[in-house]
């Protein structure tokens, strides 16, 4: 008779599904489970990279030892940290203003790119020889303004566009990356070519004004000052400035940010400034302070590792400076295994992959528990 | 998928009810039913027994445990403890395809069809078929069957978007009845229709219990009940008041049985009325057009005024522009003609903050989503309005600490129960939000206050303590734009009401001398004009 059709599709909304696992929120996550979660979390996943470098024949215990010596063991290794934590630093400062407002920028790299094209332009041909004769003081604060226009306008292309016409800012900021890096590509190869370069693809080096002031005899650079900078001036314009209140609210919801009489679309396209410029700046920061020329692979992604960084550090500015202290680690020491182990440098990547699955799966169950049962929890009006 | 499985409408057979009264037969009984969410406890030991052959009412206040109730008999929910029996036997109900075949089948308020697909199609959806091949003609003459047996009026062929929300309804009805459902639940099914549509319906559910079907129908509105039902049971916080048979019970009864105590409070009474003198006209709306997001006319040449301590209602079915007006008014929506004047001066499409500024109160329509943000704090809602100003605002920095004072006065004064105000939003009651939201815009003694169902979804309590909020603001002189599909909520809160019907004004009454049937008609497109004209004919 009744040949007991699957009906569950047709009889309730979409939600109720009958028995299964399902994942609940949890309102108030603990300060505890929001401590030991991500801890438990590194430590898994240093488990599972363990295991996987355990297969590929090597004892993981050394391998971790000598990543850990390579990127924190001297003050020599501790600089180079340092020097790859800069970019990313500020690339990840940069995604997360945006991030705040539910603006996913992903084209820190090409904004980065900007930056460094922009130095390049004025270090090469737009300074004046008095304002050279001047000094790196002189120099410097007009290479931070074209380093952060740069990046500024390239971020105001997909800003504009989503603020006033809603184009989806994803795919556009994405797509920009690509154009950036073929721009810069163009530039080393052909106008801006070194002539006297051997055939390397590069601009010639600066003068050595444009050169950042570097810290005693290691690669440090001014660089870090700045990013450690902007991420006060960020927390603070975040959290106390009725500026961040709307980006925050807007972030929450555009609907009632329009409520509220917010002008939505240019604080869409104000937050893309200020997201690319800080793209801009570590880019000028890296080309000033570490390759004084504009080479060809400038950035080995630093734009996209800088929307994990800004993730991990829960889109907060403190969080922030201290993720992309521990990646850089973790990058350095890496590269450490080539040179010590003969290890292939595709570990460090790989753990990074591992330790970001864990730290996203943990955030996942301290927001979330697990469930059994037939029917959602939520009462529905 | 054979014949047998749709019921016999038995259109050549006697109703059963001119049959000797046999001993009703169960359908289906809940025993002792509890469920709660966390702390909320939904249902109470709750114990309801309905038989076949009967229209049975459950009534109750929103959030008394009503739909809580009957998702549970239609196998959307479990309950923490409780036994449900259907037919007689004891039924463990463990997704809403258990409930349907054992013949529970439910209508809920929001439509579970497929715009682009037809009647048909959208029925055999999901049905167990025999194979790739779809037997469309065979369920289409099937249908096409049930709907000439129920009066149902539905084309099987048509597609669902051409098709208004009173057949989209009757198509969840006869879907039911394709998959041989013998006990129908229907949630709430008048809100969305006007009063004609509504009789009709009522017409079709007293033929299906005549046939034996056992009909279970949720409301809260007395009158229908009274009009449907053979037997009544009353929800009150969660648990059962009592049951009691339609034709003994008066409507002061039920209602007292409802919400506790008498409903005569509930109306604006004679002394409020007379003792209290409304003033100038404060806004004014000329002849306002505007269209619908789907640019499509919305408002087409709404004429209103209300005056300083005046509370005029705005009835009609969703969807005839009351959000559009109220968007309009606010900043919110461009007009393309016409004017919104307050205390006589223009604010036509001016920016939302200057028309919150200059003395406009909006209480939207979703609270969370244009009014709240559902993830922040209260203290970043409750500042929504204020967060220019000073001492909150000193130039482009934010006091925390004028922040925190601004919040726990509103949620003092407001009595918002909440963990504190770095609570997130979120997790707060309905009324509780609603509470902050209400708080928040009137902190600013507005002039006009735009109100868009601002007890929807909210509790008992909430609501009564919202109703006074909004009579004290009318008492202190605010004119006050009240726009709700709940014609007794209208009625206890206004001095006059005007009907809207596709974007046109269809006339006003006195809240005093308005007739349900007035309204209705109204509501359903006539004006009053001409009702007038037809009852003075008669």
């Amino acid at each position: 008779m009744s040949g007991a059709p699957a009906t569950g599709r047709l009889s309730g909304p979409d939600r109720a599904r009958g028995s299964g696992w399902r994942l609940e929120r949890v309102s108030n996550p603990s300060t505890v489970a929001q401590i030991v979660v991500p801890i438990a979390s590194i430590v898994a996943a240093l488990v599972l990279g363990g295991l996987i470098i355990f297969g590929a024949g090597e004892n993981p215990l050394t391998v971790y030892r000598e990543m850990a010596t390579g990127a924190f063991g001297s003050q020599y290794q501790l600089s180079e940290t340092i020097v790859k934590m800069t970019p990313l630093l500020l690339t990840g400062l940069g995604v997360a203003v945006a991030f705040r407002m539910q603006l996913w920028n992903i084209g820190a790299e090409g904004q980065f790119y900007l930056g460094a094209i922009f130095v390049t332009g004025v270090a090469l041909f737009g300074l004046p020889g008095a304002l050279l004769a001047a000094g790196p003081w002189a120099v410097i604060p007009v290479l931070v303004l074209a380093g952060m226009l740069g990046g500024a306008l390239w971020a105001a292309i997909p800003g504009v566009l989503r603020g006033y016409l809603g184009v989806n800012e994803t795919i556009t900021s994405l797509m920009l990356n690509y154009v950036a890096i073929l721009l810069s590509e163009w530039l080393v190869h052909g106008p801006w070519k070194n002539p006297v370069g051997y055939g390397f693809p590069g601009t010639e080096f600066f003068p050595a004004a444009p050169f950042l002031p570097t810290w005693g005899t290691t690669r440090v650079h001014l660089g870090l000052f700045f990013g450690l900078i902007a991420g006060l001036v960020l927390f603070v314009v975040l959290r106390r400035t009725r500026w961040g209140y709307e980006i925050t609210v807007t972030g929450g919801s555009e609907r009632v940010a329009r409520y509220a009489g917010m002008a939505t679309a240019r604080n869409i396209v104000i937050v893309m400034l200020v997201s690319g410029a800080l793209a801009g700046l570590a880019g000028m920061a890296e080309i000033t302070g570490i390759g004084h020329s504009l080479q060809r692979g400038l950035s080995p992604g630093y734009g996209y590792t800088a929307i994990i960084v800004a993730w991990l550090g829960r889109l907060n500015p403190f969080g922030i400076i201290v993720v992309a202290f521990l990646l850089a680690g973790l990058l350095v020491g890496g590269e450490q295994l080539q040179l010590s182990l003969g290890l292939s440098s595709a570990i460090a990547p790989m753990l990074q992959g591992t330790i970001l699955f864990f730290l996203l799966g943990g955030d996942l169950l301290t927001r979330y528990r697990i469930v059994r049962r037939a029917a959602t929890p939520e009462p529905f009006a | 998928m054979s014949e047998a499985r749709a019921p016999s409408p038995g259109g050549n057979e006697p109703a059963r009810s001119s049959d000797p009264m046999p001993a009703p037969a169960e359908a289906v009984a809940l025993v002792d039913i509890s469920k709660r969410f966390g702390s909320v406890v939904a249902n109470d030991r709750v114990t309801f027994v309905a038989y076949s052959g009967e229209v049975h009412a459950l009534i109750g206040e929103n959030g008394a445990g009503k739909s809580t109730l009957m998702s549970i008999l239609a196998g959307m929910y479990r309950p923490d403890s409780g036994v449900l029996r259907i037919g007689g036997k004891v039924a463990d109900l463990r997704s809403p395809a258990d409930a349907i075949e054992r013949g529970v089948g439910m209508v809920y308020q929001h439509f579970m069809l497929i715009e682009s697909f037809t009647v048909t199609e959208n029925v055999m959806l999901g049905l167990a078929g025999e194979g790739f091949r779809l037997d469309t003609a065979h369920v289409e003459a099937e249908l096409r069957r049930l709907s000439d047996a129920y009066g149902l009026g539905i084309d099987p062929g048509a597609y669902i978007w051409q098709l208004s929300v009173g057949e989209q309804q009757r198509v969840e009805i006869m879907r039911l009845l394709y998959r041989g459902a013998r006990i129908l639940v229907l949630d709430e099914p008048t809100a969305v229709l006007t009063p004609q549509e509504a009789d009709s319906l009522i017409a079709t559910l007293r033929q299906m219990a005549s046939e034996g079907f056992c009909v279970i129908f949720i409301s809260h509105k007395l009158d229908e009940v009274l009009a449907v039902a053979d037997r009544i049971t009353v929800l009150r916080h969660g648990a059962v008041i009592d049951t009691v048979d339609a034709a003994s019970a008066s409507r002061q009864e039920l209602a007292r049985m409802m919400v506790g105590r008498d409903l005569a409070s509930a109306l604006l009474d004679e002394d409020e009325l007379t003792s209290h003198r409304t003033g100038d006209v404060v806004l004014a709306i000329n002849a306002l057009t505007a269209a619908n997001d789907k640019r499509l006319p919305a408002l087409q040449g709404v004429s209103l005024e209300v005056r300083a301590g005046e509370t005029l209602g705005i009835a009609g079915v969703a969807g005839n522009g009351q959000r559009e007006l109220a968007e309009v008014i606010t900043g919110l929506r461009p007009a393309r003609s016409g004017s919104v004047m307050l205390d006589w001066r223009d604010i036509t499409s001016e920016h939302p903050r200057a028309i919150a500024r200059a003395g406009v109160a909006h209480i939207p329509e979703d609270r969370i989503g244009t009014g709240l943000v559902g993830s922040l704090d209260l203290s970043s809602n409750a500042v929504l309005r204020a967060y220019r100003q000073r001492p909150i605002s000193k130039g482009p920095f934010l006091s925390s600490r004028a922040i925190a004072r601004f919040t726990d006065s509103l949620i003092g004064s407001y009595d918002v129960k909440t963990s504190g105000r770095s609570a997130r939003l979120r997790d707060l009651s309905g009324g509780n939000q609603q509470k902050l939201l209400i708080a928040r815009e009137l902190a600013g003694e507005p002039k006009v206050i735009v109100a868009v169902h601002p007890t929807r979804g909210v509790d008992v309590g909430a609501s009564e303590a919202i109703h006074d909020v909004l009579r004290a603001q009318r008492l202190r002189g605010a004119a006050t734009l009240l726009i709700s599909e709940d014609l007794g909520e209208l009625l206890a809160l206004c001095d006059r009401i005007a009907v809207l019907y596709e974007g046109r004004v269809m006339g006003i009454v006195a809240a005093r001398d308005a007739d349900a049937e007035t309204l209705g008609l109204m509501m359903a497109g006539t004006s009053a004009g001409h009702i007038a004209a037809v009852r003075g004919a008669a």
